[in-house]
This record gives structure tokens, sequence and C-alpha cells, in this order.
């Protein structure tokens, strides 16, 4: 009886699967589709990370369709209602201008969206650089970035990204920089791991003496190799980036009035929080639920593409 | 009372449950042992080790372990409580490890390990254990006992660690040893002194001793009977001065690719592994 | 030993001189006219030229560092607009109140986290296991201002446990001599004993709120070690003697993560250190965390970067104590 089922699945088994999961792949390609197929096989298993990777998407789509999805204008005054209570009309209640929390929230989605892509795509790149850089070089230079990487790394980061804003003055801008400049050292000290473990490798000595120059050889060879560390810690970052940059704006150093910024939403509802308790609480919802499904997702990509056992 | 065997292992059997089906790293060995030193000896992945952990019921989970019979002493082993397992091991069984790099507590000194294990088993106060443990650091022949007894496992050589584990296991007077490939991780030339103190020391003490190793020669000089384990089974099963006259196909395999002195040959033959080995049931060859 | 102590010092030196360095430069990066902020917009060229020179603003950049070193080598952080009173006295008056509040959420996240870590590594896969890791992937994802703010809502207007934000009730203020900074042990320290439990009603929720933070990283740590440490071959000699369980984790395997979890607890210190800047902004807790955001909103960048160099002088610090109790505590690393 068993048999028979094993037969039948196998006869069903499409096509592509197979070519996917062969041994023995014909092109680049189709090895890396292969080992991309594998790990989305294995990540798919892991429940939690799944969940993780629905938040993201979910940050994405709702940043994407806010004003399809949003009931009201998030700038919308409307006095006569303020501070309301949850219920049918306002699903979140009102502020204590009458505008709507919920659609405030959506759009706030776009603002916490375009600060964690902002931050992922210039941290690392420079942490990437110098790593890639140091480990590769050696000698001087590897001790004279590596001590300025360590320096930074030492530095508390909420603080010097406050006293930062501070100085730039108050902005969504500023704050995206202040956030960036204190994020990347980690990200060196990854690269520069990586860079270490094959600077010696024989492909490297072979791209050499085929007459690549270092740059080429950095850029091309080594840097692809730091991608899946690199990718595992800026997602589990993002989650302390939207901690940090919430932080600021509760500060009221982040975006400034009236943009539906999470952490400036939870400083005006602070006033009222004892009594109408939902205009602070739903953004802090809002924070933790995408904070918490960046965690899970790089907790769930560690797993596929870092695993160092548990 | 004195004609009972020691330990009596009959269709042993380990298993690990794993997410492609259950793997069993011992299938059904049996042995019985007095008060001699028995020798298993295998490959990597025989299973030779497993045998061992699992007399000493410290099988890691999820390994689940079954016999028909696995008795200390008399003493049923296979249910036996947490407590009264604990009270067996160290002053009944005890096992010395292949590396003492890795099976000495890094942060603790030596000499309170080794006390550690006598205060265990008795009411003894940390002065008498610190005494004790001088007098087993003297009879496992380190000269300076009370200097090595402060020393940290990093700061000994590999042979006065093993040393310090046989001292540490011996100390509450167990009536078996299992010794878990003990010569593995050392100097040829330590390995001797090191064989040299476990005989002295068990034949003292009347003591049973299961040496674990891979190493067919040595067993064979070593103890009395030998065990031949290949994929979890006991393929051979023969007094050490019968090795030479073995029968199994894997045996004679072994026997035959180790290089002498008195039959020179230009090419070792190499073993071939018979599939059937794997699923054979027979029993093992035994010596007549 | 000795060289490798002085190598880390001679390191904490630079990374020192480095934070020195980017305060100096944040400070330059102001768009507001420091001279103008002093004088207004109505002096005339000749105070202004005066001014800009006593500040040293004419002078090139590097100089104006090396004048910068010395004045804090000093202890001068500059003065205040706000209190118009030197930085570093200010600091020196709120330091205290932080630090008593990070050192009670230090124990707490200790006390709790240690023995949650230890509990779910031996537990491995069981229910208890999950609700820890649970626990502790909620404390990392979760706004600390934001859960102060719903602690205060829960435990404080719903239920009446503890009392409101601030250090202590208005009526005590002022009662007890600051000889240490620290109210309890103050006002322990002149008898006081109404205000002691006052102060240390206050304490509770602030500490708790920072402390479950750093609950949720110890015990994820300490996890990550005790599996580890689990594995090793020592743990199954340990139990071939005969050890009892308990035994075998909380002497041996605890005795190795030991050193490593210390440096954990310093690390937690520090970032505790830093979360209470949002955590006394949310409890009015005057500790220097509000310090520095009230100078923030006035503008008062003295104060503010006064404030960054002292907690990143800490925080370094902190680093560097964890580092050389490694060294010491370590039996390998002699």
């Amino acid at each position: 009886m068993r048999d028979k089922a094993a037969v039948t699945m196998s006869d069903a088994s499409p096509p592509w699967r197979a070519w996917l999961t062969t041994d023995t792949p014909q092109s680049r390609l189709q090895a890396r589709l292969g080992r991309a197929w594998t790990g989305w096989r294995t990540f798919r298993r892991n429940r939690m990370a799944m969940a993780g990777l629905l938040i993201v998407l979910a940050l994405v789509v709702v940043a994407a369709l806010a004003p399809l999805l949003a009931p009201h204008h998030p700038y919308e005054q409307d006095l006569a209602n303020r501070l309301l209570a949850p219920g049918p009309g306002h699903w979140l209640g009102t502020d204590s201008f009458g505008r709507d929390i919920l659609s405030r929230l959506l759009y706030g989605a776009r603002l916490t969206l375009m600060i964690v892509a902002l931050v992922a795509v210039t941290a690392p790149v420079v942490g990437l650089l110098i790593g890639t850089v140091a480990g590769y070089l050696g000698g001087w230079t590897d001790a004279a970035l590596m001590r300025v990487t360590d320096i930074f790394l030492a530095f508390p980061k909420l603080i010097l990204a406050l006293a930062f804003v501070a100085a730039l003055g108050p902005g969504i801008e500023n704050a995206v920089i202040a956030i960036a400049i204190t994020s990347w050292p980690p990200y060196a000290r990854i690269a520069r791991a990586e860079t270490l473990t094959v600077r010696h490798a024989d492909f490297i000595s072979a791209a050499r003496l085929q007459g690549a120059s270092s740059l080429r050889i950095i850029l091309g060879h080594i840097m692809p190799l730091c991608v899946a560390s690199l990718v595992v810690r800026v997602t589990l970052d993002m989650a302390g980036v939207i901690l940090t940059a919430a932080g600021l704006g509760f500060l009221g150093l982040g975006a400034q009035p009236p943009l539906p910024e999470w952490g400036a939403m939870i400083a005006a509802g602070r006033q009222n929080v004892l009594e109408q308790w939902w205009v602070a609480a739903m953004p802090g919802f809002a924070i933790f639920i995408v904070s918490l499904g960046f965690n899970l997702l790089g907790d769930g990509l560690r797993d596929v593409l870092d695993p160092k056992g548990d | 009372m004195s004609d009972q065997p020691l330990l009596e292992v009959s269709n042993l059997r380990v298993a690990f449950p794993t997410r492609q089906g259950v793997a069993e790293a011992v299938r059904g060995v049996s042995f019985t042992l007095g008060r001699e030193k028995l020798g298993i000896v295998g490959e990597s992945g025989s299973g030779k080790s497993m045998t061992g952990r699992s007399i000493l019921r410290l099988v890691p989970p999820p390994g689940i372990v079954t016999a028909d019979r696995l008795a200390f002493r008399g003493e049923d082993l296979r249910d036996a409580s947490e407590k009264r397992l604990r009270a067996i091991r160290g002053s009944g069984i005890a096992m010395v490890m292949q590396d003492p790099k890795f099976s000495l507590n890094p942060v603790m000194t030596v000499g309170r390990q080794i006390a550690e294990a006598y205060r265990v088993h008795s009411k003894a106060s940390a002065r008498e254990a610190k005494r004790r443990a001088l007098e087993m650091l003297e009879a496992v022949r380190i000269r300076d006992p009370e200097r090595v007894y402060d020393r940290y496992p990093h700061e000994v050589s590999g042979g006065m660690g093993q040393r310090i584990m046989i001292a540490m296991m011996l100390i509450p007077n167990p009536d078996l040893l299992i010794a878990d490939e003990p010569t593995s991780a050392l100097d040829v030339t330590v390995q001797m002194q090191i064989l040299a103190i476990l005989d002295d020391l068990c034949g003292q003490r009347g003591m049973g001793m299961i040496f674990v190793s891979h190493d067919l020669n040595l067993v064979a000089s070593f103890c009395d009977r030998i065990l031949i384990m290949y994929a979890g089974r006991v393929v051979e099963s023969c007094p050490a001065s019968e090795l030479r006259d073995a029968r199994h196909p894997y045996t004679r395999g072994l026997l035959d690719s180790l290089p002498r002195l008195d039959d020179p040959r230009r090419d070792l033959p190499v073993l071939t592994r018979d599939p059937a080995w794997l699923t054979d049931d027979a029993p093992p060859e035994k010596a007549r | 030993m000795v060289k490798r102590c002085l190598g880390l010092i001679a390191s904490v030196a630079v990374t020192l001189l480095g934070l020195l360095l980017v305060t100096f430069l944040i400070g330059r990066v102001v768009p507001i006219d420091p001279v103008l902020a002093i004088v207004g917009d109505r002096a005339n060229a000749d105070t202004y030229s005066r001014l800009r020179m006593e500040l040293g603003l004419d002078l090139p950049l590097w100089r104006q560092f090396l004048r910068y070193l010395a004045a804090v080598a000093q202890g001068d952080l500059g003065q205040s607009i706000l209190t118009s009173r030197p930085v570093l006295e200010d600091v020196l008056r709120v330091f205290p109140a932080t630090l008593e509040l990070a050192t009670v959420a230090v124990v707490i996240g200790a006390a709790l986290g240690v023995p949650a870590g230890v509990l779910a590594a031996t537990h491995r896969g069981s229910l208890a296991d999950h609700v820890i890791r649970l626990l502790g992937l909620v404390g990392h994802s979760v706004p600390i201002f934001w859960l102060g703010l719903m602690g205060l809502l829960l435990f404080y207007a719903k239920l009446d446990w503890v009392p409101g934000p601030g250090r202590v009730d208005i009526f005590y203020e002022g009662l007890v001599e600051a000889r240490t900074g620290i109210l309890t042990l103050d006002a322990l320290l002149a008898g006081e004993t109404d205000v002691f439990w006052n102060a240390l009603h206050h304490l509770a929720l602030p500490s708790a709120i920072l402390g479950l933070y750093s609950v949720a990283y110890i015990a994820r740590m300490t996890r990550s070690f005790m599996l580890d440490q689990l594995r090793q071959e020592y743990i199954t000699t340990a139990r071939v003697k005969g050890l009892s369980e308990a035994r075998v984790v909380w002497r041996h395997a605890l005795g190795n993560i030991a050193v490593p979890l210390i440096t954990v607890i310093a690390l937690s210190y520090a970032t505790l250190l830093e979360g209470s800047v949002l955590t006394e902004t949310v409890f009015a807790w005057p500790g220097l965390g509000l310090y520095i955001t009230n100078s923030l909103l006035s503008a008062d960048m003295n104060a503010v970067l006064g404030g960054t160099l002292v907690v990143g002088s800490v925080f370094i610090g902190l680093n560097l104590l964890s580092d050389l109790l490694y060294r010491l505590l370590d039996p390998r690393a002699r």
C-alpha cells in the first residue's frame, strides 16, 4: 500500500523540481537556483520564520497601498471627535486632534519602511567596503581601519545618534543619517572576518595570477561571499533600527509633526495615556509587531544561511 | 556469589530516532564479563563507544537503550531509578575517556575534581578527601602530588591528564572500569605507561575492565578476551591468545591489513566490506 | 599578563580619544552660530569678534580640538545654558540617579535571567524553553519607552500597585541630604525610613521595566552558553562520577560560563545606561538621561555633549572592565 503511494507521488513530481534538486547542475544558474530552492524549503519549515516573513511583507504591502487601505486621511483633523475610543468608523480610535489612528498607522508604515530601507542600504555597504578592504589588504590598512571600527563599536549608539540629531536638527533625514553612522561597525567586522577566511584560498591566488587587480578581486570574489552573513545580520539589526528610530521619534527628534511616525505618535499620546490609552498603545503595538517580524525573519535566515547548530 | 558475572549484557540495542527513520548504533550486542579485561575493537561508527556508554546509561538523548538483560553484579540496570544509577556510577562502574583536554573540567583544579569523586560516594570531610586524592595521585605514579593537586587541566601534559583521570575514576573503588580509547590521544611512549598503570591498579583491585579501542594489536596484547564489532554488531568473540585463528572475514581482513615484521609483503591487502555483514543476523563467530 | 592589561588600557585610551573627537566634531556641526547664541543678534561687530576669539573659533580646527582636550582634562565641559552652571557639576549631580536605576535593573535582570537561561538549556525543547525563548524575543522587539508607558498604565493607573512617575513623592522631596546621590542609600544613611520606602516604591516599576530588557538578553546568552557546555566531555565525566544533575549543571557547567556571563552582565549594564535615556523620560526620573533629553529640547549643546561624553566614557569603561574581568577570572587566560 505504501509502495503504491510512493510510486504515485514520484510520478506527480513536477519536472522543474527534479531540475532544481539534481546532483549534477548543468549551469551556474541552475546550481544557484537549486541552492535557493533548498534554502527556501528549509526556511519554509520554520513556522516562526515564515511568520516573520509575512509580517515584513505585510509592512511593504501596507506601505505601498496605504492610500487605498486607510479609511481616513492621516492629517485630517476632526476636533469634534477627538480622543474617541476604538470602535466602528475609527477602528483604533482617534488622537487628540481627532485624526484617525488606524490611518495614521498605515501611513506611518511608509516612514518606517523608508527608514529601514535607507539604513539597510547605506550602513552595510559602508561596512562591507571597509571590512573587505581591511581584511584583504591587511597590514597597516587593516590595523587603521579596524581601530576606527572598534572605536565606533565602543560608542553607545542611541546616545550618539541623539547627540548627532541634536546637532543637525530634528528631521527624518538626520535621524536616518545618525542611525546609519552608528550602525555600520558590526558589518565591517563581519565582512573582515569572512574576508580573512578566504584571503589565502587558492581561487583567490588563481585570480591574482591571472592579473586581476585587488579591486576586482574584492568586488568580484570576496564581497559575494560575505553577502550571506551580512544579510542575516542586517535583517536582525533592522529590528533594533526600528526601535532606535522610534526612540528618536518619541523624543521629538525624528519625523516632525504632522508626519505620522510611530514613535512620535506615542509621544503625542503620552499626556492622555492614563485615560485614553489607545492613542499611545496602538503605535507601540505596531512597532512591536514589525520589530518582532524582522527578528523572526532574521533568525530564520540565520538557520538557513549561517547555521551554527543549536 | 563469586561465580556471578560482573556484567551481563544480552541483546543490547541503542537506537536514535531521526527525521529519516530510526538509526541503530548498537544492534543486539551480548556478552558477559567477569573480573577480566575485555577488549572491544571496531572502527569509527561500529558502536563500540556507545556500548560502553549504554552500560552506564549515559547515552545522549534522543538515544534509546533497550536490552533483554543488562545486569551489574546481578542487579538489573534497565529500570533502575536515576538515584540508584547515580549511586552505581563512580562507586560501581567508572569510565576513563579519551582526551583529558576535554574530559576534565577546565576551570577546576585537578585535585578538587578527584576529591569530589571521592566525596560523592562517602561522607568524608574535605581534608580527608584531599588526603585520599593525594594518595591516588601517588598510586598513578605522579611524582609531586602536592603540586599537581593545585594545577588546572590545561597546565598538565596529556599523559599526566590521563593519569589524573584514572585516579579520579578509581578513587571510589569501582568494580568495573570502562576505558573508552584511553590511549588514543597520547604519544606511543606515554601509551605504554598508561596501560601499565591501568593493568597494575585494576589487577590489584581485582576489577573488571572493558577496553574499547580501534587498535587491534594493542587490545590483543593487553586484554584477556576480545570482541570485534562492526556496524553495531559483534562479529567475532575470542580469547586474545587465539586472535590469529579468527574466522570472521572482517576480522581476517583487519588482521591481514596489519603490517608484520615476520611477513614482509609489497602490498597490504585492502579490506573489502561485504554488505552481508550489515544485515547478517548469524551469531558471532565464537572461538572453540 | 600585565602587558596585555596595559595594552587593553592603551586601546581604551585611544577609544576615549575617538569619543572626544566625535563629540567635538558634533559640536562643530551645529548649524547655530555659538557666538550669536551667547551674545544675541543685536550685539555689535566688536563684541562679536572679541567673543569669537575668546571661544577660540578663529583657530584652525585641530588647535580647537587640543583646547577642547585640555578643557576636558581639567573637568571643564562648558556651561549649561539652561542652568547656568558648569556641565560637569550638573552631570555629577544627576548621574547617581541613573546609576541607582541601572544597578537595580541589572540585578533584577541577572537574578531572573541566569536561572531562566539555565532552565531553558537543561529542559531543551520543553514548554519552559519555548516560553523563555519567546519572552526573550518579545523583550528584544518591544520599545522600552512604550513598555514603560504601558507599565504605568497597568500598574499605576489601573491597579494602583506602584506610585506614579518621579523619584519620590513630592511630599518627600528635598527632605534627605544628597550625600551619595543615590536616594535610597542616602535615606537609609539619614535614618529616614519613610523616604526610603517611598523611594523604593518609586524605583520598583522603572527598574523592573529596564530589568526586563536585560532579562531577555541575559537569559538568551545564558541558554546559549549552557547548551554549548552541556555538550562537552567533562560534563559526561561529572555524570560518570555519579554527581547529581543539579551539581553537574550549577557547579560544573555554570562554573565554566561564569566568566563570559559576567562579561554579558557588564555589557548589559552598559546597555541599560543607554536605555535609561528613554525610560527616565517616561518616568520623569531625574537622571542623566532626562538631563540629556531636556538639554536636547532646549538646544543646550554643551550639556548634551557633556552628558554624551560622560555616558560614552562609562560605556567604554564598562567594556574595558568586562574585558579585564574575563582575563583575570578565567584560569585558561592566565
